[in-house]
């Protein structure tokens, strides 16, 4: 419910609405957005990034938040763990049952391969569930693969890895074909055309959606599809290492029992990382629309494996988090708004922006608009400014919010907001890991057999990803891995397993200087009230 | 600092800020969350939790993310409920109601108590959408059942031993795969990228230069 000062001010949104829906604001040039992300994006604020001290990318630029973790100790430093007689054996095994660690597990399935999937949380528990906006892929008439390949690595801003690139466009139909063949309901008109619309940095409507529950539509059929094929599934288990043969492939991984804390060993001949993104390291203390277990650990595995990273020095803040009710701060507002037509408006009632700009460059101009311009709308936790989310049923006719964004109407409805007949206000969270671990076109990184997909891998999107293209990553690269390693693992002999790579790594970290007491990985935020003095 | 209320975790007495939702006035108790907790946005089911308030006789479940706490609240959550899942190819399946009758014959028992419905944390209409499986409308199943975040509350609460949520899903994937009109311009362009039709616009923007490729970024013509 708005207080009486916010809905004083909604009446002057009110006031320009007729006038404000139909502007068409012009977008910004390149040069301009230059300078606007300079200035106000979060990736370029110097004093929060500090440079490893060791490791496969000693020297390189990470967020202050993920070096600690990055430079900090194993949780079996120090400690004997006995190999020689592993719990699980595996061909493929995949660490993490999100979207691409379904599809990962689906693929490798389908190639023959025994699959072992281990998860932190429950199978789905994943910021693919809560994606809401839709999944991109050129399938219409004027529309081409090669058209998706100007917009994603342009948006991008020329940073991401062709081939991977192009890989992520090219297998987007069949990425499309592939989840309608397993039964996700994806919106369609009456003679079975998709309906699609614009994502911010699109120059086609290529988002294909599920209502706003596109993501949750995908991860859930993944799932039932995973427990159809009877692939084993051991869920609040979370991987602590890789372990690796003398050979020096990776070849498993010790878990870790999330409730009971009991030590597992899995051996596997492939290793899949599906482990996702960090938004729960909270980055510059934003909040973020990402799920419970969100902890980067797939890149501190990884890195400590000797995998090197790319790109971890970007992160993306989705342009519309919630600000406003303070219940809801840093809840994703999904893109989808801003493609049926809601436009951003400041205190006065004014438009300041093309809505459907990058997400880098709408969250950095919202950042303006709140500092500099001093033109925000004031909350209990800082500042917003108003989505305008009437203007939806103005253009798309009555009935249509409920229609194409209900998870967003029963959001803001619990809390006594009818975003039908009331704007919302929004400021840029946590979102998204542009970066990640390095992968060739095969998924796989340096470490052989160790494959990683999904937003725990890097140089798919460059310094910045447009919207729907992160649905459409986790399903082309995490059944990309699931081939690879499913063709793979026939050629596979394990041999003596070991853990020596920690060892070394502890030694380094000592070399280094580095004296910490943090361990890794995260696993789970810290939220719980220190109520015990003595811990 | 918000005013305060009390609230009993599983019977016990607490004291947490108002303003709190129920997940993170077991946090500000000092719990450390492993199970119950999962997106924190309503997506995902994990938090899944029953309350009543002191003196009321009416039970309400809802989600413990997107609730928040009242003076007087009893909670009890319910990160798990056993619900029947059964395996089948989706391939092989045809959408007839023979089907439901062979997976999920229990849904022929609903005795119409509409408790299901009552207690829904997302507020779906889930006895209509039993109704509609039992008859083999499963695009009207799925339209119903599609904001379903599998929680299970319904479950918890049916005489009848029914998982509405299961049964929606094979539903959706039925519509999904058999019933909904096929999408052609998608299975024509799989087709032209596998005859290798853009394999050559791709290879030639891989090579060009990155001002080549500013230009094109810059120039593209944008769809109304």
């Amino acid at each position: 419910m708005y207080s009486e000062e916010l809905r004083e001010l909604i009446k002057v949104v009110e006031a320009k609405r007729e006038y404000n829906v139909n502007l068409d604001p012009k977008r910004m040039t390149p040069e301009e957005i230059d300078v606007l992300l300079e200035t106000y994006h979060p990736d370029y604020k110097q004093e929060q990034f500090d440079t490893l001290a060791m490791g496969p990318n000693k020297g390189g630029k990470v967020p202050k938040e993920l070096k600690a973790l990055l430079e900090a100790n194993s949780r079996l430093a120090g400690k004997e763990i006995d190999l020689s007689n592993p719990d699980y054996e595996c061909d493929v095994l995949v660490v993490g049952a999100g979207g691409s660690g379904c599809s990962a597990a689906i693929e490798a399935n389908e190639a023959g391969a025994k699959v072992l999937v281990v998860t932190k949380l429950r199978m789905g528990d994943a910021n693919t569930m809560m994606a809401e906006g839709g999944i991109q892929a050129a399938d219409k008439e004027n529309d081409s693969p090669a058209i998706h390949y100007v917009d994603a690595f342009g948006g991008g801003h020329y940073a991401a890895k062709p081939e991977l690139v192009a890989k992520l466009c090219m297998k987007a139909p069949e990425a499309i074909q592939w989840l309608t063949n397993l039964g996700v309901e994806f919106d369609k008109t009456e003679d079975g055309t998709m309906v699609t619309t614009h994502g911010g940095g699109t120059c086609r409507k290529r988002m294909h959606a599920a209502k706003d529950y596109s993501g949750a539509e995908i991860m859930r059929t993944l799932r039932d599809e995973v427990l159809n094929r009877g692939i084993q599934v051991v869920d609040f288990t979370s991987a602590i290492e890789i372990i690796k043969d003398d050979k020096g492939q990776a070849a498993g991984a010790v878990l870790l029992n999330m409730e009971t804390k009991e030590i597992l060993i899995a051996k596997a001949k492939c290793v899949i990382l599906c482990t996702g993104g960090a938004g729960r390291i909270h980055y510059q203390n934003f909040p973020t629309t990402n799920h419970y277990g969100a902890t980067a650990d797939g890149l501190i595995l990884a890195y400590r494996a000797g995998a090197k990273l790319r790109d971890v020095d970007t992160l993306q803040y989705h342009p519309t988090g919630t600000a406003f009710p303070e219940q809801l701060v840093g809840a994703l507002v999904t893109e989808k708004v801003r493609s049926l037509g809601a436009k951003l408006v400041n205190i006065n009632g004014d438009v300041f922006m093309n809505p459907l700009e990058c997400r880098d460059v709408t969250a950095s101009s919202i950042i303006r608009e709140c500092s500099t311009n001093g033109n925000g709308v004031p909350t209990n936790d800082g500042y917003g400014v108003w989505l305008d989310t009437p203007m939806i049923e103005m253009i798309h006719g009555e009935g249509a919010i409920e229609k194409r964004i209900p998870a967003m109407l029963r959001m803001f409805g619990k809390y006594g907001i009818d975003l039908r007949k009331e704007p919302i206000l929004v400021y840029p969270t946590l979102h998204y890991q542009n970066g990640g671990v390095d992968v060739d076109t095969n998924s796989e990184t340096c470490v052989p057999n160790l494959y990683v997909a999904g937003e725990a891998a890097g140089g798919v999107h460059g310094r910045n990803r447009l919207m729907g293209n992160s649905l459409l990553d986790v399903v082309v690269f995490g059944r990309n891995a699931g081939q690879a390693a499913g063709a793979r693992f026939k050629d596979v002999t394990v041999g003596a397993l070991n853990i020596d790579h920690v060892d070394a790594f502890q030694k380094e970290l000592a070399e280094a200087g580095i004296e910490t007491e943090t361990v890794s990985p995260k696993l789970l935020p810290d939220y719980a009230r220190k109520v015990n003095p003595l811990q | 600092m918000s005013e305060m209320v009390n609230i009993f975790l599983y019977g016990k007495k607490y004291e947490v800020p108002s303003n709190l939702t129920i997940m993170k006035a077991m946090e500000y108790a000092g719990y450390e969350l492993v199970r119950g907790c999962g997106c924190r946005n309503g997506f995902c089911g994990a938090c899944a939790t029953i309350y009543r308030i002191k003196g009321d006789r009416e039970l309400h479940a809802c989600l413990a993310c997107g609730t928040q706490v009242q003076e007087g609240m009893y909670i009890a959550t319910l990160p798990f409920f056993p619900l029947v899942k059964e395996v089948y190819n989706i391939e092989e399946v045809k959408p007839t109601e023979q089907i439901m009758m062979q997976l999920y014959p229990e849904i022929y028992s609903c005795v119409g108590c509409n408790a299901c419905t009552k207690a829904c944390t997302q507020g779906l209409n889930v006895m209509q959408y039993i109704a509609y499986a039992q008859r083999g409308e499963y695009e009207k199943c799925a339209d119903l059942s599609f904001d379903c975040v599998m929680c299970g509350v319904c479950s918890s609460r049916c005489p009848a031993g029914i998982s509405h949520p299961q049964v929606a899903m094979l539903a959706r994937r039925l519509n999904g795969k058999y019933i909904a009109p096929t999408a052609d311009h998608v299975n024509k362009r799989v087709d032209e990228i596998n005859n290798g039709e853009y394999d050559k616009i791709i290879e030639d923007l891989m090579q060009k230069p990155i001002e080549e490729l500013k230009e094109l970024h810059k120039n593209r013509e944008i769809e109304k």
